[in-house]
């Protein structure tokens, strides 16, 4: 029996809409009891505000139900496989949330004398360790807030290096796979940007590379594993090429989750690279951040690196925050991203040396298994092995009618997370699948049985009007972006009075 | 290891499924030079109590601000989060989601986003705002860089009474630019000699309200005199509580306004993450770094978010992006509209009002004080006193006794010795009056 309900609230069960907590106000009403004021003279001197702010008034029980019931409309790796290449979505544990939120770490102040503050700063002293030990690195700035900050602190310093020595460089040279930060990061050090193109199988073309180089280079962005899952077998090479001609290498370490605990970058010649600890070292995503991208760098590029850092004197340690030299500056406000490092140290402790090892080796096992279960359906954009993350094209979509969008979609209406989708932006129609290491064979099997199952559907062609309209069971259908861009509603504005809307 | 599932079993039939031996044959184009090298100096994995164990070793080498009175500010505070933020920003679906690049299933996100812009926009009484930046010096330092964009003009203005992180952040970001920025010294009292000090070249001014000293200032006439030459005004706010209690950057003639978030639902975590807040006016905003959740419709005409007007970020421009910020602070921007959805309009007053009136009091106890004097005279939760002695080993002195005193001025300007006797002290809503009892009682006893 097939029944349709159309529900009188409108909710279909477990889902429902929720208003904007603007549209729930009741003037009164609020979520805290505050202490009263004390009795002291008003210093403000005339400069209140006048009228409202314009908040709504909620109390407690209405603000819990209301982030409740948003929250349930997302999508989390808590729920699911979240194979987003590049992303590294893997298990957050919770130990590192309890950790971070410890009376003495959680809420020490960043301005309290240092006498205070030993322990955070041995935490940080010895993140720094792990950091440089597992990288091969010579010393790491810990302040970026993010990979793209990262990159932004190693370019800066490549260019602070080449003036100190009287000669600035005009050149760095970006492979076309590069994420777009590589790029926009580039600009902002006052670079121009000279794409790299790839060979047949997806790698620096080496001749191109060598073309390129001269004394107005003044370094290479690359991410090693690459953008398109793949180790640069050339990477020795390629950093004794560009060394050779006065320029220095970044390497973008987004992907350092496939290397860790097996490779050194020190050992690759590389002179500067961030890790991204909310992708390698497991701190949550949270929607968007916070972030934290530390830089590592070599002993060529170590007096650039900028401050703050911490270091060990007679038995305590002392938070440097200014020193004359040719270093970069600060990069943002107090000590660097301090809670996403607690997070980032108890992953890497709990890991150790052997368990950091393996999870190189379990996310490119998980990668590879997926790829060899998918390949005669969706065959692999470029031959062998793949690292962290398999890089597909949509051929094995040719003439279905169905694109990648639509098969990513899909599964969204299979209870997946979709992979990356077109990018990198080399491959035609991209589908870049990351699996991870916390993912079980289990898993993997069955997001292998939904996308070989897509990808037959599609080819049987009887549901095309289905993915084109994919997904139909979330809370929202596709959404017009278009409509979005064109008339940007970017906030909530109280409905016009009758009277005016009536014109 | 617990958090890996793979079992030996597991493992010898997926590298016989891909068909090969060893799992090194998998990483067989890495050089072989360079694969496992072993790290000697670093220990092997350990179980969840003996990791906790080690952290509670850090814990316990520092002072809490939970266990000591606490008047340090300077662009962090300890302000009271309320339960229901931490446990809300624990839900799995918004810890451990992504950024939204899948709107069907990120709608949570999206829409709290918009929520937090709407509330950015309100407290600062600007137009728009976007969905965060990594914390409110990199915040104004972009914002920098936009007024250069905006006006294609040459230099920029800074206070020298700017929180120095937020100006050294700025001189960061501009230093390989071809913009020029004239930094003022940082003189207490006055305007500085800003408005005399724009001409035509003139990008922005960039002025901090309350500014580092503590000092609220009406930037209505400094506002005009930008206008007047074409040049774009930018108000930093370092404590974004006041924005409950006094006149908005916008209501004074603000073209662009960035604040550090922390106070509102974030912890001090000694320095981060903190979440910047960038708000503009509307003809601005394709000139905005940084995302923007915006209102749309989906297939079925239901109302829904998605990020949007993306042409302006480096996934789209690349190289000609208005920014190259990717990740932002997401879950502190929801920690932020959490915490300001409990407070509403009542709260988010109430909760200013306590704040001023405690530093007030604070500031009238301390004045009494021989040798006193205060160097503020509008101010909102933190003031700047001269102590008539160096104020660097008297906050060390104030540690010893378990009370964190405030920053020496000599910390945030090294290079400034007419700043040594200045010490500046904020107090929020957790400061009692029995805390400020105990601080005056332990300056008489340092001095004595």
């Amino acid at each position: 029996m097939n029944i349709e309900r159309t529900t009188i609230s409108g909710a279909r069960g477990l889902d429902r809409d929720e208003p904007l907590s603007f549209e729930q106000d009741a003037p009164g009403r609020t979520g805290v009891d505050l202490p009263a004021a004390p009795d002291a003279p008003d210093r403000l001197g005339g400069l209140r505000r006048q009228g409202g702010i314009g908040l709504p008034g909620l109390a407690e029980p209405q603000v819990v139900r209301h982030f409740v019931r948003l929250s349930r409309m997302n999508y989390a790796i808590d729920y699911g496989l979240y194979p987003l290449g590049s992303c590294t979505m893997k298990h957050n544990p919770r130990l590192n949330e309890r950790l971070a939120r410890l009376p003495g770490i959680g809420d020490v102040h960043p301005m309290q004398p240092q006498s205070t503050t030993q322990g955070v700063l041995r935490l940080m002293s010895e993140l720094a360790h792990w950091l440089t030990e597992l990288t091969g690195m010579a010393t790491v700035a810990m302040t970026p807030g993010a990979g793209a900050q990262g990159e932004m602190c190693g370019m800066m310093a490549i260019r602070a290096a080449h003036e100190a020595r009287g000669e600035p460089r005009k050149r760095v040279l970006v492979p076309e796979s590069a994420h777009g930060t590589n790029p926009a990061t580039a600009a902002i050090c006052g670079y121009e940007v000279d794409s790299i193109p790839a060979t047949a199988d997806g790698r620096v073309d080496m001749a191109a590379f060598e073309a390129k180089l001269g004394p107005d280079v003044a370094g290479l962005m690359l991410t090693n594993p690459n953008t398109c899952g793949l180790f640069e077998r050339d990477i020795i090479r390629i950093a004794e090429l560009i060394h050779g001609v006065g320029g220095y290498f970044y390497c973008d370490g987004a992907n350092f989750n496939a290397i860790v605990g097996k490779v050194r970058p020190g050992d690759l010649g590389i002179d500067a690279m961030h890790i991204n600890l909310h992708k390698t070292f497991s701190t949550p995503h949270g929607g968007g951040g916070p972030g934290s991208g530390p830089v590592v760098f070599s002993e060529a590029l170590a007096p650039y690196a900028p401050l703050p850092k911490v270091v060990q004197r007679d038995g305590r340690y002392e938070l440097i925050e200014q020193e004359d030299g040719p270093r970069v500056g600060r990069m943002k406000g107090f000590h660097g991203q301090f809670g996403m490092f607690v997070r980032a140290l108890a992953y890497m402790q709990s890991h150790g040396r052997d368990g950091l090892k393996q999870v190189a080796e379990d996310a490119v096992l998980n990668a590879n298994y997926v790829m060899e279960k998918l390949k005669d359906l969706l065959p692999p954009a470029y031959p062998g092995p793949c690292m962290h993350e398999v890089l597909v094209s949509d051929r094995g979509l040719d003439g279905t009618g169905v694109e990648t969008m639509d098969l990513a979609k899909a599964l969204i209406d299979e209870g997946y997370h979709p992979m990356t989708v077109y990018f990198p932006l080399i491959v035609h129609g991209a589908m870049l699948i990351e699996p991870t290491e916390t993912e079980t064979r289990e898993t993997l099997d069955s997001f292998i049985r939904v996308m070989r199952g897509l990808v037959e559907q599609a080819r049987a062609g009887d549901e095309a009007a289905y993915f084109k309209a994919a997904p139909v069971m979330t809370p929202r259908r596709r959404l017009d972006e278009t409509l979005a861009a064109r008339k940007p509603v970017l906030r909530w504005v109280p409905e016009a009075p009758v009277a005016e809307a009536a014109e | 290891m617990r958090y890996l599932p793979q079992t030996p079993d597991d493992r010898a039939a997926m590298l016989s499924a891909i068909g090969v031996g060893s799992i090194d044959e998998l990483f067989r184009d890495v050089p072989a030079a360079v694969l496992n090298a072993p790290i000697d100096s670093l220990p092997d994995h350990q179980g969840e109590m003996a990791v906790e164990r080690h952290f509670q070793g850090f814990a316990r080498e520092n002072l809490s601000p939970a266990s000591a009175p606490c008047f340090i500010g300077a662009g962090a505070y300890h302000h009271h989060v309320p339960a229901t933020v931490d446990h809300l920003i624990q839900r799995s679906e918004f810890l451990t989601s992504y950024t939204p690049y899948q709107p069907e299933i990120s709608q949570g996100t999206l829409q709290y986003l918009f929520e937090f812009q709407t509330q950015v926009a309100l407290l600062t009484g600007m137009d728009v705002a976007n969905a965060s930046m990594y914390d409110g010096a990199t915040a104004t330092s972009e914002a920098v860089l936009m007024a250069h964009r905006i006006t294609k003009r040459k230099k920029s203005l800074i206070s020298g009474r700017l929180h120095p992180h937020y100006r050294e952040t700025t001189e960061t970001l501009l230093r390989f630019t071809p913009y020029d920025l004239e930094i003022r010294d940082p003189v207490i009292g006055g305007q500085g000699g800003l408005a005399e000090a724009i001409d035509k070249d003139t990008a922005c001014v960039v002025v901090q309200n309350p500014d580092v000293f503590g000092e609220f200032k009406d930037l209505t006439g400094l506002a005009e005199a930008c206008h007047a030459q074409g040049a774009l005004l930018i108000v930093a706010v370092t404590e974004v509580v006041s924005l409950g209690l006094v006149t908005p950057p916008g209501a004074m003639g603000a073209d662009i306004v960035t604040a550090e978030g922390q106070s509102l639902g974030v912890p001090l975590s000694f320095g981060g993450p903190h979440v910047g807040l960038f708000a503009c006016r509307q003809k601005y905003v394709r000139q905005m770094p940084g995302r923007l959740a915006g209102e749309t419709l989906d297939a079925d005409g239901k109302r829904g978010y998605v990020l949007t007007l993306n042409a302006r970020e480096q996934h789209i421009r690349r190289e000609k992006a208005t920014s190259n910020i990717c990740t932002n602070a997401g879950l502190c921007a929801l920690a932020f509209c959490i915490h300001v959805t409990l407070l509403g309009e009542a709260g988010m007053t109430g909760l200013a009002e306590v704040n001023h009136r405690t530093a007030s009091l604070l500031a009238e106890r301390l004045t009494a004080l021989p040798e006193v004097k205060l160097l503020t005279e509008r101010f909102f939760n933190e003031f700047a006193l001269d102590i008539g002695r160096p104020a660097a080993p008297v906050v060390e002195a104030l540690a010893a006794l378990g009370i964190l005193g405030g920053v020496p001025a000599s910390r945030l300007f090294p290079g400034e010795p007419s700043l040594d006797n200045v010490l500046i002290l904020a107090a929020t809503e957790t400061v009692s009056e029995a805390d400020i009892d105990r601080l005056v009682g332990a300056l008489q006893e340092i001095s004595a």
